[in-house]
């Protein structure tokens, strides 16, 4: 036989849609624990999945600000999702780690570090702005002086089988943060489903090996073509999206904009779109421990700066007003983000649209001081 | 998503959330609510080992109450035994203020970006400190006296609201005594004070100032820093000599928790001792 056992990295392969079972089965052989798309309390939630069955086989969403609702269409499609209500960080950076515990014995203190078991993660139908979330946080956690082991475990570890799209929500604005809808690195495999099979790009020699027993072939020219064009379709579809050009320096010049008061007005501060954003990482400590404080434990977990808690030094809090709250979210997104990490901190996901309880778009947003920016007169009331 | 714990070895990443433990070797009381406790590691060599940079902070941990964010208010030449001089306000301080000689806490550090000490020798320097933010800029204080031909003229301008409220009131003839210009006031005077009265940026127009080769550091309240910096600035002190000490809330010391951010900067990281120039347009902009 001229066919190699596995195709080489970089390759374009075709295989029938019932060898997505096995792929799933050959990574459960390696020792994955699969984590994928699965429908649960009317919403597409990831959560750990045994196999090819649980996926939301013939179900899509339908999204806009404030508004998400499932949809029936053919069973025939295996990823017709978008962006749920989780971000995949939950399984990298969990919303709770155990930090450390703290043992008093006889006046001798121990620190106990925590090594927890961490599963090795094979994570299916991540789409192209969830990979490049991945990659925004590796910079946050991995990329400075002080690296988080915690997140460093999780990561190392981990198998990407992402989804390129063919297909846009109408709260999708990956194009436009250059995050998507076909990121071409930082994923094992990458599946374009096609109406009766699934195009794979191999992007490592791990996912290469799992397509043991796929009677896989490569691709025609005929159905690269198809595919891009399907590619293309998904990137057209995008009707939201952010200016980027000149981006920061406007919102650090707008930071007294009458705008953020309007949005403040609006804004809940409830920081649900801090808890659905696939790259929001702040985090506070808590602190419990028995009843003689002889053994605490630390834990971490997840924060949202639109709590009034989080900025609070002795004698107030830095940001007091839902508009200070909203200002820091979004000029940290989209701004000094990349002052901090040389990558902007939206990847366009649009998550933060669709689970805001009052439907505040930071498109929108992002796009109203962009289009009006303070005149000279703002500026001069900053003081 | 279960987290269980292993019998695998030690960790190979260090953890930096890790502390380590302190014993507290002094408690000197400052003023009513604030004191200095002296702390020396307890693993001896890794007391030998520690050294610190003037501005730096240490996050000092009670357990079952958490960490808090307190600078080294000690000589860096004397690096083994760490002063940290804390005001009792919050859950975990009013928790420290409890604690005697002999106890112990966990301590991380030191964190954070130090006053630029290199860059001021040679020249004059200003130092404006308010209240507990006089702290901060002792070591500095103690390192001129040290090295005092090392720079030029040196001024302290240093305020409290009360008498009562003003820190290090022993030290101050040791100041003037190494020729450092110190000049006290207090917001509100009582009858022991025969002192300036007034707050710390009146103090401006008490001295004269040359605008070539003077740095200024300033650690206060920020209300306090921005009218110090708007006289340093009518004196036509050049923005990037001016230096500041920022106070934000804290959770990790590492740049890891978001918490301290400030535009662009972790004060925990680029800071707590930032620059002006560089903070110029985000610093005074309301709750910003």
């Amino acid at each position: 036989m001229s066919t190699p056992e596995f195709p080489r990295i970089e390759a374009s392969v075709v295989v029938a849609k019932p060898a997505l079972a096995q792929i799933l089965k050959n990574l459960q052989g390696a020792g994955f624990t699969l984590v994928g798309p699965t429908r649960r309390d009317d919403a597409i939630q990831l959560e750990e999945i045994s196999g090819v069955e649980d996926l939301p086989r013939g179900w899509t969403e339908e999204y806009g600000a404030g508004y998400y609702r499932l949809k029936k269409i053919s069973d025939t499609v295996y990823f017709a999702y978008g962006p749920g209500p989780h971000s995949w960080k939950r399984f990298l950076y969990p919303s709770h780690q155990k930090l450390l515990t703290v043992k008093r014995n006889d006046g001798k203190w121990t620190f106990e570090p925590v090594e927890d078991r961490v599963p090795r993660y094979a994570f299916i139908g991540m789409r192209s702005c969830d990979v490049s979330a991945i990659g925004v946080l590796d910079r946050v956690f991995l990329g400075g002086d002080f690296r988080d082991p915690h997140y460093a475990r999780r990561r190392a570890s981990m198998f990407i089988l992402t989804v390129w799209c063919t297909h846009a929500a109408t709260t999708c604005f990956c194009a436009s943060m250059k995050a998507g809808p076909q990121v071409q690195t930082g994923f094992d495999l990458a599946f374009t489903e096609m109406p009766d099979k699934f195009l794979v790009r191999v992007g490592s020699e791990v996912g290469a090996e799992m397509l043991a027993g796929t009677d896989w072939v490569p691709a025609s020219a005929y159905i690269l073509g198809q595919a891009r064009k399907a590619h293309q379709q998904s990137e057209k579809e995008q009707k939201r999206q952010i200016r980027t050009d000149g981006l920061p320096k406007t919102l650090y010049d707008n930071l007294e904009h009458p705008r953020w008061e309007q949005v403040g007005r609006r804004c809940l501060s409830c920081g649900n779109c801090t808890l659905a954003c696939p790259t929001c990482f702040c985090s506070t400590v808590e602190d419990t421990s028995n009843l003689n404080a002889s053994e605490c434990e630390r834990t971490r977990v997840w924060d949202s700066c639109f709590t009034l808690d989080f900025s609070h030094v002795n004698g107030g809090n830095t940001r007091p007003a839902t508009r200070a709250r909203y200002r820091q979210w979004l000029t940290h997104k989209l701004a000094s983000w990349i002052d901090q990490f040389g990558v902007s901190g939206c990847v366009g996901c649009g998550r933060c649209i669709t689970w805001c309880p009052v439907g505040i778009d930071i498109t929108e947003e992002a796009g109203a001081l962009m289009e009006k920016p303070a005149t000279s007169g703002a500026e001069g009331a900053a003081r | 998503m279960s987290v269980t714990q292993t019998e695998n070895g030690p960790q190979a990443v260090l953890d930096p959330m890790l502390p380590r433990t302190a014993v507290i070797r002094e408690i000197q009381r400052e003023t009513e609510n604030v004191s200095t406790f002296w702390l020396e590691l307890e693993d001896a060599e890794a007391a030998a080992a520690y050294r610190f940079q003037p501005g730096q902070f240490n996050m000092l941990y009670l357990p079952g109450f958490g960490e808090v964010a307190i600078s080294i208010s000690s000589d860096v030449a004397e690096p083994r035994l760490i002063g940290h001089t804390i005001r009792s306000a919050g859950s975990v301080t009013r928790g420290i203020a409890r604690l005697q000689a002999g106890d112990k806490l966990g301590l991380r550090g030191p964190f954070g970006n130090p006053w630029p000490m290199e860059e001021v020798r040679g020249k004059s320097l200003l130092i404006v400190a308010g209240g507990i933010g006089l702290p901060p800029l002792r070591p500095v204080l103690m390192s001129i006296l040290r090295n005092r031909s090392d720079y030029g003229r040196v001024l302290l301008l240093y305020g409290a609201r009360k008498p009562g409220e003003l820190l290090y009131t022993g030290e101050y003839q040791r100041w003037r005594g190494g020729q450092i210009e110190s000049h006290i006031t207090v917001d509100r005077a009582d009858e022991s004070w025969t002192g300036q009265v007034g707050v710390v940026p009146q103090l401006f127009y008490r001295i004269r100032l040359e605008h070539e080769n003077t740095f200024v550091f300033i650690c206060g309240p920020e209300i306090m820093m921005r009218f110090v910096i708007y006289e340093a600035l009518a004196r036509r002190i050049a923005k990037d000599a001016i230096f500041l000490s920022l106070e934000r809330n804290m959770k990790c010391g590492i740049g890891l928790c978001g918490h301290c951010q400030f535009g662009p900067v972790f004060v925990c990281k680029q800071g707590p001792v930032l620059n002006y120039a560089a903070v110029e347009p985000f610093f005074g902009k309301e709750e910003f």
